[in-house]
């Protein structure tokens, strides 16, 4: 029998799970207004890339997670050059439409190349099974993805505190135009910040690979959540999303083991009433 | 009629000559509808599968209402559509078989509901109204998906039952009644939303979607219109969900799922928006291909609709009647 803290930290390595597939959208968002429901899609191109390199080349786990982070970073390069920066100036509901296409031709093509089935991932040993910590019996695969999760958010915040590069991307998030008058190379700033908004999503689904379980329908399973994680915590702001990350995910694994009969409806209705109250969400900056 | 008249009138009867002049009927306009009478008698035509066009046709028809004509987007539209089904089911089911006053009551359901969705977002905007719609369409769909014990849960509404048209035309497996039911009902609906986007209404509704700052300023109700509007919108989604229920005599959750949030919006931008019409045709491509699609390529046929989405968004983004439109103006004015 779980005990009532074991829920809870079971929720919070989902939730931190959410946050790193969501960071990126967020920042991109805050940055470029641009609704991208595919992220999800290159989450679970990050969670097959693992799948593929684990069980076919050998590579051992946690290498191929840099692998994945990379690798999906490259290709959200070519997708952003490709297709995105065409439609910068346009509605949120041209973006929302034009992401929504690429989720459904991404579900096909996964299924094309890695079938219709779920799919996981075998992780080392030592990721494997249950530990005890403080008296309580915690898997460790969680207590990893609570590690990294931790030293990701870090890294991010401090990477945009305190670096030049962070304070780049900040002023273009509160103002691009303004950013790229004084000189500021944008083009080049939103390239690099999508290619590092992809690369974590690719990163945040190689790690949920082990945890969820990878299929083609991932994209549409968790494209509302993260959705939710991003409008909720506030666009462009780290700090909000992983509020709102960690928020989701001990809700819903919380509400899923006490409350099974009341289901995903609180999360949805606290969501409405986010917006409804604060429009651009808890954290997110008022102009 | 011509500038020169209409300066010398009185401006009374110059704005009455002009709300005369745009409610005027297009020959095209009687050939469309002809056209869906004449299609029942072509030998061997899937009667069935034009219902169900005209069911999708009029949902979008009354999305646009609310996108094409008021500028608001909504990413939860199935849910009005869900409601109205499952009313229509309800009713059907617990004794009040009528299908007219049925649709009438569903309609009324639908509406209310609307009425209370616009006004708690009329004044949202953006990002964070697609996210209240899409929320509150996912907790409809929620709750239906688990009072199992009222709406059968994935299961459906079984045992509705529906009491022949005006008690002379009973709904046969053949969708023959289904088809001319739903024609009725469409075309009374779409002569309702003609009048309403024809009317001074209709103007005061699209000129708060191209400069709301200035309307205000004009003394219009700017954020009243988006409640009505939503409601309006809602009525009309809840009769073609209606229809569906009442011409197949059952209920399930996919009725108020996301999916169908999505493939309305896709629908109606296929098809083109502020045109009414627009809608009707965007089910047609959308449903004609998706049936040859999942013929052709069971398992892949999404991939087709994906990027045919993407096409359209990047290259028509005014969809197919606007696109049409403009080609026949260029036409007419090289002549």
């Amino acid at each position: 029998m779980a005990s009532a803290a074991t829920v809870l930290f079971n929720g919070i390595a989902y939730g931190v799970l959410l946050f790193i597939m969501s960071v990126g959208l967020s920042v991109t968002m805050g940055m470029m207004n641009f609704v991208n429901l595919a992220q999800a899609s290159l989450s679970m191109l990050g969670g097959y890339v693992v799948i593929a390199f684990t069980q076919s080349y050998g590579v051992p786990f946690l290498l191929s997670l840099p692998i994945a982070f990379v690798l999906v970073g490259l290709f959200t390069i070519v997708i952003e050059r490709l297709v995105f920066r065409y439609f910068y100036g346009t509605d949120d509901l041209t973006q929302v439409l034009l992401t929504i296409g690429l989720v459904f031709m991404s579900i096909a093509v996964a299924t094309y190349f890695w079938g219709p089935g779920y799919r996981g991932v075998d992780v080392p040993a030592w990721l494997t099974g249950q530990t005890d910590v403080f008296g309580l019996t915690l898997e460790r695969y969680r207590i990893f993805l609570v590690i990294v999760g931790g030293l990701l958010s870090i890294v991010l915040i401090f990477g945009l505190e305190r670096t030049r590069f962070g304070a780049m991307v900040r002023a273009c998030v509160d103002n691009s135009r303004v950013a790229n008058g004084c000189g500021l190379n944008t083009d080049l700033i939103f390239a690099i910040t999508f290619a590092v908004g992809g690369g974590l999503a690719g990163l945040g689904g190689a790690l949920s690979a082990n945890l969820l379980g990878i299929d083609p329908n991932f994209p549409l399973r968790y494209l509302v959540y993260v959705l939710i994680i991003v409008s909720v915590g506030g666009m462009g702001t780290i700090g909000g999303t992983l509020i709102a990350g960690l928020a989701l995910g001990i809700a819903d694994v919380g509400g899923k083991y006490y409350f099974p009969e009341i289901g995903s409806f609180v999360i949805y209705a606290i969501t409405a009433l986010v917006m409804l109250w604060s429009p651009r969400g808890l954290l997110g900056r008022h102009q | 009629m011509s500038v020169a008249q209409d300066t010398a009138a009185p401006p009374a009867s110059r704005a009455l000559g002009y709300f005369k002049r745009v409610a005027r009927w297009h020959p095209l306009e009687y050939a469309f509808w002809l056209g869906l009478v004449a299609v029942y008698f072509v030998p061997d035509v899937n009667i069935i599968l034009l219902g169900q066009i005209l069911i999708w046709g009029l949902f979008a028809m009354s999305l646009d209402l609310l996108l094409g004509y008021r500028g608001i987007p909504s990413m939860g539209h199935a849910a009005f559509f869900g409601i109205g089904a499952y009313t229509a089911g309800f009713l059907g089911k617990y004794g009040w078989t009528e299908p007219l006053s049925g649709m009438l009551i569903s309609m009324l359901v639908a509406g209310v509901i609307g009425l209370a969705t616009g006004r708690l977002v009329q004044r949202v905007a953006g990002i964070a109204l697609l996210m209240v719609t899409l929320s509150l369409n996912l907790i409809v769909y929620d709750v239906a998906h688990r009072v199992t014990w009222l709406t059968g849960g994935d299961d459906g509404l079984q045992g509705v039952v529906i009491q022949p048209v005006l008690g002379l035309f009973r709904f046969d497996i053949f969708g023959k009644t289904a088809y001319w039911y739903t024609l009725a009902v469409c075309f009374l609906l779409f002569l309702v939303a003609r009048a309403l986007v024809k009317s001074p209404w209709g103007l005061a509704l699209l000129g708060a979607r191209e400069n709301p700052r200035r309307m205000i300023m004009l003394g219009a109700p700017v954020e009243r219109s988006v409640t009505v509007a939503f409601a309006i919108a809602a009525a009309m989604a809840g009769a073609a969900g209606a229809l569906l229920t009442q011409t197949t005599s059952f209920v399930s959750p996919p009725t108020l799922s996301f999916q169908r949030s999505a493939d309305v919006l896709v629908i109606l931008i296929i098809g083109g928006t502020a045109r009414l019409y627009g809608a009707f045709i965007g089910a047609f491509v959308f449903l004609f291909m998706r049936d040859w699609l999942s013929a052709v390529s069971p398992v892949y046929w999404y991939f087709w609709i994906g990027l045919l989405l993407v096409v359209v968004v990047a290259f028509f983004r005014r969809g197919i009647l606007p696109t049409i439109e403009t080609a026949l103006t260029r036409l007419r004015a090289r002549q």
